[in-house]
C-alpha cells in the first residue's frame, strides 16, 4: 500500500518524531494517520482531478490532431503557404497563409497600441494618482475587462469605426506607398486597423493589471534611493521602476498578444470578409479574416468531416501560436529580472482580481 | 569682501547643482507626467464611451417588467415588445452547468497541487497542462467540443455542448485562483489540526478550505463572469431560439450574447436596435454584478484582507 501523499511511506514511524521537531514544514504535513479510508478516498479524488486536467488537455490535443490529419492529407495545396480556402469538394485546397497574416498583424498592432498606454496607466495608478483615487481607477480599468467581447465588437463597428475613418484616410494618404498602408478602393470601415484598435482596448486591462502589480513590487529602497540622489520623478521611474519591471511588462504584453490572437467575436463583427474574387491585399486598411473569425464565420460549413477537419487544422495552428506566445511570456517571467521572482502574497494583495477578463 | 562673495557662490553653485533640476530635466519630467496622465485619460475614454452607449440606448427596455419575464416568441425584428427572459435563463443555465462541472474539478485539482502534489514531478505536469489550458482560445475550445459532440458522437447542437466547451475556459481560471488562495493558508493551521489528531482529508475539508473559502468563491465568480460573456462557443454549438427552452439537452437555446448577435444585422430597425442594446446592457449588468460580488467577497474574506 502506498501512502496517499506519495512522499512519505507509511511504514517509517521512527522518523516521524524527528521530523516533527524540525522546522521543515513539508515533513510535518504528512503526519496525519496515513491509510485512513477517508484519506485515501480524498487523496484519490484530488489526484484524480489533477489527472483529469492532464487527460483533458491531452485529449483536446490528440483529438484535434486526429481530425486534422486526414483533412491535411487530402489538401491539394500547401497548407502553410497557400492563401486559398476551398476545403470542400473532391479536390480540397486550403491554406492558412492569409488568415495567419491577418491574425498576427492585427494582434501585433493591437499590442503596439496597447502596451505604451497600459504602461502609462499602470504608472499613473501606482505613482501619480492621488492615493484615494488609485483604487477606484484600478477598478475602472479592470471593468474594461468585464465588458463582454461582443459588445466591444458592436460598439467598435457602429461608433468607433466612423471616428477612425479620418485616421485611416490620413495614414493611408501619408504612407500609402508602403504596401502595409496602401489604401484599397472603397470606403470600408471594417478593416484590420479598426479591429486592431478595438483589440488594443480589449487587451489594455490585462496588460495594465499585470504591469501595475509589478510596478508596485519595485523595492522602496530603489525608489527612495533614486529620489534621494536628486532624481526627478520621471528619472526615478526610468532608473528604478522600469528596469525592475521590464520582464514583467514584456510578459504582460505577450499575454495580451495571446489574448488578441484568439479573440473571436469582436473581430468577427468588425472585420469585413473580402470578396472571394478580389485579389488578396496585404494592407491593414483592407478587410480580412483571422483564424478565429474564419472558423466562427463558417460554422455552418462543418457538415462533412473533411471540411470540419480543415477548420480544425486552422484552429490547431491558432492553438499552437497562442501556446507559443503564452509560453514565451511565462519563460520570460520565470527566467529574467527581479520582477520575475516576486512574492506571491504581495502579488495577490496588490491586485486581488484580474481574472475577470472575458475574451 | 569680494573674495568672500566669490567664494560663496562657487560652493552654493555646487550644492544647487545636486538638488535643483536643470531646464531639460524638469522639462522631461513634466513631459512624462503629461504623457502618463494622457495615457490614463485615453484608457478611460473607451470605457466611459462604451458604458454610456450601452446604458443610454438600452436602459428603457430594462425598465419594463416584460423584459424580465417574457421571451421573444413570435416577435419579428420589426415589432416591439417581448423580453429577454429566454436569453437570461439560457445564459444562467449554461453558466450554472459549466460551474457545476468545472468547480469541483478545479477545487480538487488545486487541492492536489497545494496539499498533495507539492514539488512532485506529477504536479509540475498538471501545472503545465493548466498553463496550456489557460491559453486555449474560446473558438478552439468550441471547435474541440464540436468535433467530439457532433462530428464523432453525432449528437445535436444543444446548450450542454456549450457548457462543455465553457468548462475548458472556466477550469483554469478557478483552479489557479483556488491554488493561490490555498497557498495563503498558513501552515500553522494545518499543523495545529494534525497535532489534534485530525486526519489530513478532514484537515483540508474543515480547516484549509473554509479558511480559503472567500477567495475560492471570488475565483468562481470571476470564472462565471468570464464564461457568461463568451460568444464563440454559442455561435458554433447551439442555435439561437426565441422561445423559452430550459432543457440544455434538447433543442436550441437562447442566450444573451446570441440574442445580441441575432439582431445585430438589423440595427437600422429601431425595435431590433433597442433589443440589441438592452440585451447588451443586461449582459454587462450580469457580469458586473458577479465581478462586484467577487470583489466584495475578496475584501471581506479572512485571508486576502490580511
Amino acid at each position: 500500500m502506498s501512502s496517499p501523499d506519495g512522499t512519505a511511506p507509511p511504514d517509517r514511524p521512527a522518523e516521524e518524531p524527528a521530523a516533527a521537531t524540525e522546522d521543515g514544514t513539508g515533513q510535518k504535513l504528512d503526519l496525519g494517520p496515513v491509510g485512513h479510508l477517508g484519506d485515501r478516498l480524498f487523496a484519490g479524488l484530488a489526484r484524480g482531478s489533477g489527472g483529469l486536467v492532464v487527460a483533458i488537455v491531452a485529449f483536446v490535443g490528440i483529438f484535434l490532431l486526429a481530425l486534422a490529419i486526414p483533412a491535411l492529407a487530402d489538401d491539394q495545396s500547401s497548407f502553410l503557404f497557400s492563401r486559398i480556402w476551398e476545403p470542400g469538394g473532391d479536390q480540397p485546397r486550403f491554406g492558412i497563409a492569409a488568415m495567419f497574416y491577418t491574425t498576427v498583424i492585427s494582434s501585433i498592432i493591437a499590442m503596439l497600441i496597447a502596451v505604451p498606454i497600459a504602461i502609462g496607466v499602470a504608472l499613473f495608478v501606482t505613482f501619480y494618482s492621488p492615493k484615494r483615487l488609485a483604487q477606484p481607477v484600478a477598478y475602472a480599468v479592470d471593468l474594461l475587462a468585464a465588458v463582454p467581447s461582443i459588445i466591444y465588437g458592436l460598439w467598435g463597428i457602429l461608433f468607433f469605426a466612423p471616428i477612425l475613418r479620418p485616421v485611416i484616410d490620413g495614414l493611408s494618404n501619408a504612407l500609402g506607398w508602403i504596401p502595409l498602408f496602401e489604401k484599397p478602393p472603397g470606403d470600408n470601415v471594417g478593416v484590420v486597423f479598426t479591429a486592431s484598435v478595438v483589440l488594443a482596448i480589449m487587451i489594455l486591462p490585462v496588460v495594465t493589471a499585470i504591469s501595475r502589480e509589478i510596478f508596485l513590487q519595485t523595492p522602496v529602497a530603489h525608489r527612495e534611493g533614486a529620489l534621494a540622489l536628486g532624481a526627478t520623478k520621471w528619472e526615478m521611474i526610468r532608473m528604478a521602476v522600469l528596469p525592475y519591471g521590464r520582464s514583467g511588462v514584456v510578459s504582460a504584453s505577450m499575454l495580451g498578444l495571446g489574448r488578441a490572437l484568439g479573440e473571436t467575436v469582436a473581430v468577427l463583427i468588425i472585420l469585413s470578409v473580402p470578396n472571394g474574387n478580389d485579389p488578396w491585399n496585404s494592407s491593414i486598411f483592407a478587410g480580412g479574416e483571422t483564424f478565429a473569425s474564419k472558423i466562427a464565420n463558417n460554422a455552418a460549413e462543418f457538415d462533412s468531416p473533411e471540411k470540419t477537419g480543415a477548420y480544425i487544422a486552422a484552429g490547431l495552428v491558432l492553438f499552437v501560436v497562442t501556446f507559443l506566445v503564452n509560453s514565451a511570456a511565462r519563460i520570460i517571467v520565470a527566467r529574467s529580472g527581479p520582477g520575475g521572482k516576486r512574492p506571491r502574497r504581495n502579488r495577490r494583495a496588490g491586485a486581488p482580481a484580474t481574472e475577470g477578463a472575458s475574451s | 569682501m569680494t573674495a568672500v562673495a566669490e567664494n560663496k557662490p562657487v560652493y552654493d553653485g555646487q550644492a544647487l547643482d545636486l538638488t535643483g533640476k536643470s531646464g531639460a530635466r524638469a522639462f522631461k519630467n513634466t513631459l512624462a507626467t503629461v504623457l502618463i496622465v494622457l495615457a490614463f485619460v485615453i484608457a478611460l475614454i473607451p470605457l466611459l464611451w462604451i458604458l454610456f452607449t450601452v446604458v443610454s440606448k438600452g436602459y428603457h427596455l430594462l425598465l419594463n417588467a416584460e423584459w424580465w419575464s417574457q421571451s421573444q416568441r413570435g416577435i419579428t425584428v420589426r415589432r416591439e415588445g417581448g423580453g429577454a427572459y429566454h436569453a437570461i435563463m439560457g445564459t444562467l443555465i449554461m453558466a450554472l452547468i459549466t460551474a457545476a462541472i468545472a468547480v469541483p474539478i478545479a477545487v480538487l485539482g488545486a487541492i492536489y497541487l497545494v496539499e498533495y502534489g507539492k514539488g512532485t514531478k506529477a504536479a509540475r505536469v498538471v501545472s503545465f497542462m493548466i498553463d496550456i489550458l489557460t491559453g486555449v482560445p474560446s473558438i478552439v475550445a468550441a471547435l474541440f467540443v464540436y468535433a467530439v459532440w457532433i462530428t464523432v458522437f453525432g449528437f445535436n447542437r444543444v446548450g450542454f455542448a456549450v457548457s462543455l466547451s465553457l468548462v475548458l475556459l472556466m477550469l483554469p481560471v478557478v483552479l489557479r485562483s483556488t491554488e493561490e488562495m490555498l497557498k495563503l493558508v498558513p501552515d500553522e493551521l494545518r499543523e495545529a489540526s494534525y497535532a489534534l489528531g485530525v486526519p489530513k482529508w478532514k484537515t483540508i475539508l474543515k480547516v484549509v478550505v473554509p479558511t480559503a473559502f472567500g477567495g475560492i468563491v471570488t475565483g468562481v465568480m470571476l470564472g462565471l463572469a468570464r464564461v457568461m460573456g463568451e460568444t464563440a462557443p454559442l455561435l458554433i454549438l447551439v442555435g439561437y431560439s426565441k422561445n423559452i427552452n430550459l432543457n440544455p439537452f434538447d433543442g436550441f437555446m437562447g442566450a444573451l450574447p446570441t440574442m445580441i448577435n441575432q439582431d445585430r444585422t438589423e440595427l437600422a430597425l429601431q425595435p431590433a436596435a433597442d433589443r440589441v442594446w438592452a440585451a447588451a446592457l443586461t449582459l454587462i449588468l450580469l457580469v458586473l454584478v458577479l465581478n462586484v460580488l467577487a470583489r466584495l467577497i475578496a475584501r471581506f474574506s479572512t485571508i486576502t484582507s490580511k
